[in-house]
């Protein structure tokens, strides 16, 4: 078993906060990403989890059992550095030999793991090179191959493939998830790039000021943030939140009452995915004028304001609406998400 | 600019070229003339009395023994000191300015300060004495204990050449950045494999200086012999001083400086041979 709890782990550099108490589990097998803003501790948690960095306080656990006074090597995982740390005195073939070389895999062994890895990610024509002659993208993919060479029971990786191409970057992500499910590994997987997050992941934790803000599954953290700052930073366009008198438990959307949660005071965040709506009539429609109609094949993108408060909106590239129109927009009520106005966070979902 | 004028970066270069050319080019011709010259005429009456000078084979012998000895522990307390010092946080910067206070000491005062260490009545036979392990002064210094003397000069030389290396080799460890190690760290290398399959052939360029450097110098080792040993323990610029101010003969004194400019000039190409650094692996 080889499942992650991380209990409650601080961490300060000096007077500053990098990791406010996260608590997370990442089950045996799970592939779960860490998604956050740069400087929000992606890294310094991965570097705790791999031994590299004392938490101020909190415990790492691995199948139940402390890891927190283990050396790294003792941790029985592998990790993908952010800056690759490929080492330059060694061939790339040393470099994804290195682990089980420390291991005192035969050379048998050592070679077939190597081709298997170096396979994968497209480096054979480099495995007789030293790393310094090859491009960032090239070391990055030895730094994957040399963490996928031990076959690891749990892989850490730090943004491993930030520096690829995007045609190449969509067929090692798909590789790598295949690999990793087939062998069951438990991956920690950090990006930046939220479409990668939400393709590859069992689970996403955002993180944000040293805070997980959310975990959940991609669709779950999509359409239900649970606070403003994870439905604005998932997504593009972000989630629309627009600050919406209650009266009566309720809160009017043309001629349409939406229910709102118990307990709240006269006035609630209303938060709107941009494609959760449909053209509708005035007045029955909510009113939204269009400041600028873009039509990007695909669909049409409509920015303008909902009760004077800026909103982005998608509909079907068929209809027509143009800059300067005020259209009426029917809400889909499964997918809207109540915020407190207070404190950003989000309500429990209403049953409609 | 300077495409339109090529001779600027000439220009600007000569007063150190000339300067090197005067001071430098010049008294070394003159050397290697007045060493393979006698009368006015090519030469090799200085070089013959050189070599069957009794002491010639003794400051031949003495000083390689010396440099043998000496360089390696150098480096390899130096490498030690770098790596102790790269793990301490606070404080770092006064360990090192301790460290390096020997830099700053000339070599004639170090072998003056061994010496009042090591002398009859030196430091050294007080502490022994006091502890009871001698009954009366031991000399340490004289003919008659050559291994004394010959550890004696060789820790000293230790004492004052170690903080040059360690300066170089801090630095080229701090070249290194600590991801690498890290990354070793994490797939199974113990702290020995990676000192030795990381962190030195990272530190090589620091290393080869280093070494070339110190052996340099210890090819030219002189004041603290002289302090210590006077001439009990010739070497080979001990012997060109006697030449040059004792006898009076400018001519064996200068083959005796082409013998050690030749030895220097041998040690550095060997080392840039044996530890050539390739700049396709470095960081
Ligand atoms: N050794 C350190 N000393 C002081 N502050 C540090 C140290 N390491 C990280 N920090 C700070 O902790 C915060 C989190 O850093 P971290 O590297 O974990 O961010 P990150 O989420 O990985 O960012 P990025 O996406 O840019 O890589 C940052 O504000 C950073 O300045
Ligand atoms: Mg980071």
């Amino acid at each position: 078993m080889a499942d992650i709890v991380i209990d409650r782990i601080r961490k300060s550099f000096g007077a500053f906060q990098a990791l406010k108490e996260v608590s997370l589990t990442i089950n045996d097998g799970e592939f779960v990403s860490l998604l956050g803003p740069s400087g929000c501790g992606k890294t310094t948690l991965l570097r705790i989890i791999a031994g590299l960095e004392t938490s101020t306080s909190g415990d790492v656990r691995i199948g139940d059992r402390s890891i927190i006074g283990l050396a790294p090597k003792d941790r029985g995982l592998a990790m993908v550095f952010q800056n690759y740390a490929v080492f330059p005195h060694m061939t790339v073939y040393e470099n994804v030999a290195f682990g089980l070389r420390m291991q005192k895999a035969d050379d048998a062994r050592v070679k077939a793991q190597v081709e298997k890895a170096a396979g994968l990610l497209h480096i054979e024509p480099y495995l007789d090179r030293y790393p310094n002659k090859l491009s960032g993208g090239q070391r990055q993919r030895v730094a994957v191959a040399r963490a996928l060479a031990v076959e690891p029971k749990v892989l850490l990786m730090d943004e491993p493939l930030s520096n690829l191409d995007a045609l190449l970057r969509l067929e090692m992500r798909t590789e790598l998830k295949t690999v990793l499910q087939s062998a069951g590994t438990t991956t920690i997987y950090v990006t930046h790039d939220q479409t990668e997050a939400m393709g590859l992941s069992d689970r996403i934790a955002v993180m944000h000021n040293g805070v997980v803000e959310q975990v959940g599954h991609p669709v779950e953290i999509y359409n239900h943030p649970a606070t403003r700052f994870v439905g604005g930073f998932i997504g593009n366009p972000p989630m629309n939140f627009i600050k919406v008198p209650v009266s009566n438990g309720q809160v009017a959307a043309g001629a349409e009452q939406l229910a709102v949660p118990d307990d709240v005071g006269n006035e609630i965040v209303l938060g709107l995915r941009g494609e959760a709506v449909e053209l509708a009539p005035l007045p029955q429609g909510i009113e939204m004028k269009v400041r600028v109609a873009e039509p990007m094949g695909s669909h049409l993108l409509l920015t303008g304001s909902i009760h004077d408060q800026p909103v982005r909106v998608i509909l079907p590239a068929s209809e027509t609406v143009k800059s300067g129109d005020t259209i009426g927009l029917k809400l889909d009520r499964r997918r809207i998400t109540w915020l407190s106005p207070e404190s950003g966070k989000s309500f429990p979902a209403v049953s409609a | 600019m300077t495409q339109n004028r090529p001779w600027i970066p000439y220009l600007l270069i000569l007063p150190s070229v000339a300067f090197l050319a005067l001071l430098f080019v010049v008294p070394l011709v003159q050397t290697i003339w007045l060493a393979l010259s006698d009368n006015g005429a090519p030469s090799l009456a200085n070089a013959e009395r050189m070599v069957t000078d009794i002491n010639f084979t003794r400051s031949v012998r003495n000083t390689f023994l010396l440099t043998i000895v000496v360089v390696p522990v150098q480096i390899a307390i130096a490498l030690a000191m770098g790596a102790m010092v790269s793990k301490v946080g606070r404080g770092r910067e006064t360990i090192l300015w301790i460290w390096t206070i020997p830099l700053g000491i000339s070599d004639l005062a170090a072998g003056l300060v061994w010496l009042s260490i090591l002398q009859n009545t030196g430091y050294f036979n007080s502490l022994l004495f006091s502890l009871g392990v001698i009954g009366r002064q031991a000399s340490w210094l004289s003919y008659q204990t050559p291994v004394a003397l010959f550890i004696a000069i060789a820790v000293a030389e230790i004492w004052r050449g170690t903080a040059i290396v360690m300066v170089i080799i801090v630095a080229g460890l701090n070249q290194v950045p600590k991801e690498f190690k890290e990354a070793a760290e994490i797939f199974g290398a113990g702290p020995w494999t990676r000192f030795w399959r990381i962190t030195l052939p990272l530190i090589r360029p620091a290393l080869q200086s280093a070494l070339i450097l110190r052996t340099v110098l210890a090819f030219e080792v002189f004041a603290v012999v002289y302090a210590l040993g006077g001439r009990n323990f010739p070497v080979l610029v001990g012997e060109a001083y006697n030449w040059q101010n004792q006898n009076q003969n400018y001519s064996v004194a200068a083959v005796y400086a082409v013998l050690i400019m030749i030895i220097s000039l041998a040690a550095t190409l060997i080392y840039l041979k044996a530890l050539k650094v390739d700049p396709e692996r470095l960081p």
